[in-house]
């Protein structure tokens, strides 16, 4: 029964999750003076979704929010991008078993290996995986695209490392253990 | 008597995380046919014991059960979540979480999707329940486009539609409009009637639920149940009263008048009560008291001229709106769902803009100040505290206005302790945030906008949803501000028991300007104004009127006489 | 502003608002993918010319798009040059032959037809799908949306996720302005004039509220859709879907017949290029 509910869950999470993506993309985006690229402030609440939700939510949301984002701001998607984007929240969902924010403390371990780990999915993704996606897709020069994919692993790994590291400490803080709370009269 | 369709027995819960049961020992038996409404203080496990009827619990909420819950016919441990929902239809406290369609249809027609009905039958079904809730216009609507009361309907039908035999509204006036309160329920009592049903209704507004016929009051208290029997005794005893809850008015002006409550029949229904002799104790009261003259504030603070604004402009929702706020005055801002007071707000803070008109305050113009400018100034506080609180813990919440204007760490020091002090959170300082209760954070978004020391404040539905203790501690402290500190308060609210009880003059807003714009107690015995901007006849203007007395004198020495008994209370 | 959803669905009474949205998203994703496989100058200027003559009959108004197009222009302009600096002489070594238009073989900026004839074709793969998506996303009523996804094949959880994006949406949006605007009152520096580190604190400000309210949202919103019995079976059905008509079909076969031509020139270039200068 407690799946039945889980599952709901992931649904709505995901939905939500990528309406504040959609939002966040457009509107809190702080652009670096590279095209195309910017500090990217929903890849840290990527980072917490990821840890509460699991990666089908976090993968999805982020698919969904950055295709609708692309649709609306340049009329259609950059597949490529796209994808890598839900696959790095995939791999972020990976984490939540390890990170097992929901109850329990944060401690520095944990964030460290945290953070080592998104440096490294950002780097697989962006330099890796995008960037042959643009050559043999889009076949576009490979300097250009990995110029391109280089700065956008430095950016998002450092919007991760700064806001997402942020969020998931916030965040567990206001998660209680089971049993914990009492009425202090 | 048939055998109960709900039925408590010596049943507990406690949540997963908490270290006591939430509900203690529970009894109780609900019959088909009953209208229940279930009372009591904040936090005391009504929305708990809710959630045991509709399967959320155990289902969402993990935790320990002892006891049994069976509704119609099957326990708790023995039927999903899916089979329950069959049996029982919730209507959420918030219809905005609650609404998940795009549109109204899709809403209404939400549950059907998820059994696979076919279209044509879901079209029909929908089509009836939108007739029945005169929702057919706005079908096609987002839930944008909608005002408060509308959602509450289309929250209704998305559950209606189910025809489940019972029904379970969690606070379902919290944020409606008084005549749109009074129409859900009304609402509520027909369907009741015509489809027999079991209706079990959540609510702190124990007077506006009273309007209808109710069965039972249940009232709860920590966990338990302390009363539970038909209004009337529960009245006649005066429980509410001493439990902490609020009575409703013409209890409280028949207790002022001397009356004896034994004598009364019918104490829980207005329109039905006869009590021998009560024309004359009344006018016998009314005479008695003198009413004093007001205090008259003249000093202008706020100057609106000819506002005008509209998301769209072309359909302006403020429309030439002029009116002067003096200093020290505490205003109450009335007026229909959707007619555009938060609007007005947002024009006052700067949050928007207008398309024309002027403002002034303290005899400057505020057109070219910033949102910041303007805010050392004018205080808004909106009505979620969630969309406020943005430190962690409480200290640096309240300070963070004034270590970002530069202000040096002592003075923050003292400042922000006595803020806290005055709004009763010092001892929580060090606390996080969100270990407080809704209306403890609601304070502390008060106390972040106390700090900067502004001239006035404009509160947003600062009682929506909270008990009477709460409610009486958050108006005396604002009372105390407006008194003490000559700060004018503006406050938003569709509770007409506040407007009356704690302001002296009341704006009512509506077609874009203002309809009236007088001492509470007028515009409350003004029967044109009360249709025109959606707003309720108290009980205290159909007791007058039933007895020969002018409502207006009547209302306002009953209010006179509230104070003085309220400012008793506090110096004992 | 607020009350349009992503940019302006509108039912402007043509045969495009009344063909089903699973055809049209068929159509538009089998027009994507062909259009991002092929570099057939001639196969991209004709589905361009064809999605245009389309675009004329949606009666969408220019005003409607005129941002996103502007949008559109800059970003292509920036990847082209982007291109261009980075590698200039990339034409060259797809087509094999050069023709100079300035400069010399030795020189690292020269200009080459073949380099203009390349970025032009890259030109044409970054717009020739908007046409396509701006009728996709402005005759498709975005209630249709989800029920659409669910028909070509997409389980229907996934679909509700993105009728609940668009269901919140406008929401979290109005949210964002409110809180943003309300730490401003409390003397948050958001404008463009402060220091990058300043806005990114300025941006967390507002975020947490944001985010912390979503999460408590997600809350209240899988209870609700719990108790209206969301996700009992294995399908749901779906009160805006839309049956297939003579129109979807046809449509359909249009575009297969179209991606069918598109697979048989790869045939006929013998790869992804279509190369004038091999003669
Ligand atoms: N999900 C939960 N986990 C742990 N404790 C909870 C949870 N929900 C409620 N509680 C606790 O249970 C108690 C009763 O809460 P409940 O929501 O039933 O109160 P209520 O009577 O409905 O109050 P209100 O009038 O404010 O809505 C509170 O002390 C609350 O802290
Ligand atoms: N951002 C917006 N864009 C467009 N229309 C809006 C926006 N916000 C509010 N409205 C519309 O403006 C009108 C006034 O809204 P407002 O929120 O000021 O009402 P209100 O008097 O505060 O209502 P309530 O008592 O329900 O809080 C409503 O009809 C609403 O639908
Ligand atoms: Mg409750
Ligand atoms: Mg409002």
């Amino acid at each position: 029964m407690q799946k039945q509910s889980s599952s709901i869950r992931t649904v709505v999470a995901t939905g939500i999750g990528a309406a504040v993506i959609f939002v966040l993309m457009k509107f809190v985006a702080i652009p670096t003076g590279v095209p195309n690229t910017q500090v990217n402030v929903a890849m840290g609440f990527l980072a917490l979704l990821g840890a509460i939700f699991g990666p089908v939510a976090a993968g999805l949301a982020v698919f969904i929010g950055h295709a609708l984002n692309d649709f609306v701001t340049y009329g259609s998607p950059w597949w490529t991008w796209v994808i890598v984007d839900g696959l790095i929240g995939f791999a972020f969902g990976l984490a939540h078993k390890r990170l097992n924010i929901q109850n329990g403390k944060l401690g520095t371990a944990k964030l460290v290996w945290f953070n080592i780990y998104q440096i490294v999915v950002n780097f697989i993704g962006w330099v890796l995986l995008a960037p042959t996606g643009d050559i043999i897709i889009y076949h576009e020069p490979a300097n250009k695209v990995f110029i391109q994919g280089i700065v956008t692993w430095i950016t998002d790994s450092i919007s991760v490392a700064i806001i997402g590291t942020i969020l998931l400490v916030l965040y567990a803080r206001t998660r209680t253990k089971g049993g914990s709370l009492t009425k202090e009269r | 008597m048939s055998a109960p369709i709900i039925s408590f027995k010596d049943f507990s819960f406690q949540y997963h995380s908490q270290s006591e049961p939430t509900l203690r020992h529970i009894n109780l038996d609900i019959y088909p046919g009953e209208k229940v409404l279930i009372a009591g203080p904040s936090g005391c496990g009504k929305s708990t014991l809710g959630r045991c009827l509709n399967g959320l619990i155990p289902q969402s909420f993990p935790g320990k059960l002892t006891g049994s819950v069976t509704v119609a016919g099957t326990e708790m441990r023995a039927s999903s979540i899916f089979d329950r929902s069959l049996a029982v239809g919730t209507v959420l406290q918030d219809p905005d979480s609650q609404f998940v369609g795009l549109t109204v249809a899709e809403d209404v027609a939400f549950s059907l999707e998820n059994d696979q009905q076919p279209q044509a039958a879901m079209k029909a079904a929908t089509a009836k329940w939108a007739r029945t809730l005169d929702l057919t216009e706005l079908l096609s609507h987002r839930p944008q486009e909608l005002s408060g009361g509308q959602k509450q309907r289309v929250a209704m039908a998305g559950v209606l539609i189910d025809n489940s035999k019972i029904l379970l509204f969690d606070e379902p006036l919290a944020s409606l409009d008084p005549a749109s309160g009074k129409a859900s329920m009304a609402l509520v009592e027909q369907l009741t009637r015509s489809d027999n049903l079991t209706v079990i209704i959540i609510e702190h507004r124990i007077e506006d639920v009273l309007q209808q016929p109710i069965d039972r009051l249940v009232v709860m208290q920590d966990g338990q149940i302390v009363a539970n029997d038909r209004p009337e005794t529960i009245l006649r005893q005066s429980l509410l009263a001493q439990l902490g809850l609020r009575e409703p008015l013409y209890l409280s002006a028949l207790k002022f008048a001397g009356v004896p409550l034994d004598s009364c029949r019918h104490l829980d229904r207005l329109p039905e009560l006869t009590v021998p002799n009560l024309t004359a104790q009344l006018q016998r009261w009314t005479n008695g008291v003198q009413l004093k003259q007001p205090v008259r504030h003249d000093e202008a603070l706020l100057t609106i001229e000819h506002l005008q604004f509209g998301y769209d402009p072309d359909r302006p929702i403020i429309n030439d709106l002029s009116v002067t706020l003096n200093r020290g005055e505490m205003i109450s801002l009335v007026g229909q769902n959707g007619t555009g007071k938060s609007t007005l707000n947002n024009l006052i803070t700067g949050f928007l803009t207008p398309q024309a008109g002027t403002m002034r305050f303290n005899g400057h113009p505020l057109a070219g100040q910033s949102v910041k400018e303007r805010a050392d100034q004018i205080g808004y506080i909106l009505q979620d505290p969630n969309q406020m609180l943005s430190k962690t813990m409480i200290f640096d919440e309240v300070a963070a206005g004034l270590v970002l204007r530069g202000v040096d760490e002592v003075t923050i020091e003292q400042r922000v302790n006595r803020v806290l002090k005055v709004c009763g959170l010092y001892e929580f300082r060090h606390w996080p945030t969100a270990a407080l209760s809704f209306g403890q954070k609601k304070r502390v978004t008060i106390a972040a906008i106390l700090v900067m020391q502004p001239a006035m404040l404009i509160l947003d539905e600062p009682t929506a949803g909270q008990d009477l203790k709460h409610y009486t501690e958050m108006m005396r402290f604002l009372t105390q501000l407006n008194r003490e500190q000559q700060i004018t308060i503006m406050l938003i609210t569709h509770d007409m028991h506040l407007m009356l009880e704690y302001t002296d003059r009341t704006i009512v807003l509506g077609n874009g300007g203002i309809l009236m714009d007088a001492a509470p107690a007028d515009v409350l015995t003004n029967a044109t104004i009360i249709e025109q901007a959606s707003l309720a006849k108290t009980s205290l203007y159909q007791l007058a009127e039933a007895h020969h007395i002018d409502p207006t004198e009547f209302v306002a020495k009953f209010v006179q006489t509230d104070r003085e008994a309220r400012k008793c209370n506090t110096n004992s | 502003m607020q009350h349009q959803l992503l940019i302006g669905y509108d039912d402007r009474h043509t045969f495009l608002n009344r063909l089903s949205g699973s055809t049209k998203l068929l159509c538009f994703v089998g027009l994507s993918i062909i259009g991002m496989m092929t570099y057939d100058t001639r196969y991209l200027l004709a589905i361009m010319a064809l999605s245009l003559v389309v675009f004329r009959f949606s009666k969408i108004k220019y005003r409607d798009v005129s941002f996103v197009l502007s949008v559109i222009v800059g970003f292509s302009v920036l990847n082209l040059v982007m291109v261009y600096v980075f590698a200039p002489h990339y034409g060259v070594s797809i087509y094999g032959t050069e023709h100079l238009l300035l400069g010399t073989s030795d020189h690292y900026f020269n200009l080459t037809v073949e380099q203009l004839f390349y970025e032009f074709n890259l030109l044409l793969k970054y717009t020739f799908a908007v046409p396509l998506a701006l009728i996709f996303l402005m005759t498709t009523n975005p209630s249709e949306f989800a029920a659409s996804l669910n028909k070509i094949g997409i389980s229907y959880r996934i679909s509700y996720s993105v009728a609940i994006a668009l269901r919140y949406i406008p929401d979290v949006q109005a949210d964002y302005r409110t809180i943003s605007l309300a730490q401003q009152a409390r003397g948050f520096e958001m404008s463009k004039k402060a220091h990058l580190l300043t806005r990114v604190r300025g941006g967390l400000q507002i975020l947490l509220p944001l985010i912390f309210s979503s999460l408590d949202r997600i809350e209240t919103i899988s209870q609700a859709m719990e108790l209206r019995r969301f996700g009992k079976g294995k399908k749901r059905s779906w009160y805006m879907a839309q049956r297939f008509k003579r129109n979807d079909y046809l449509a359909l076969a249009i575009v297969a017949v179209l991606i069918l031509i598109g697979i048989a020139l790869f045939k006929v270039n013998g790869g992804r290029f279509w190369n004038p200068f091999k003669a």
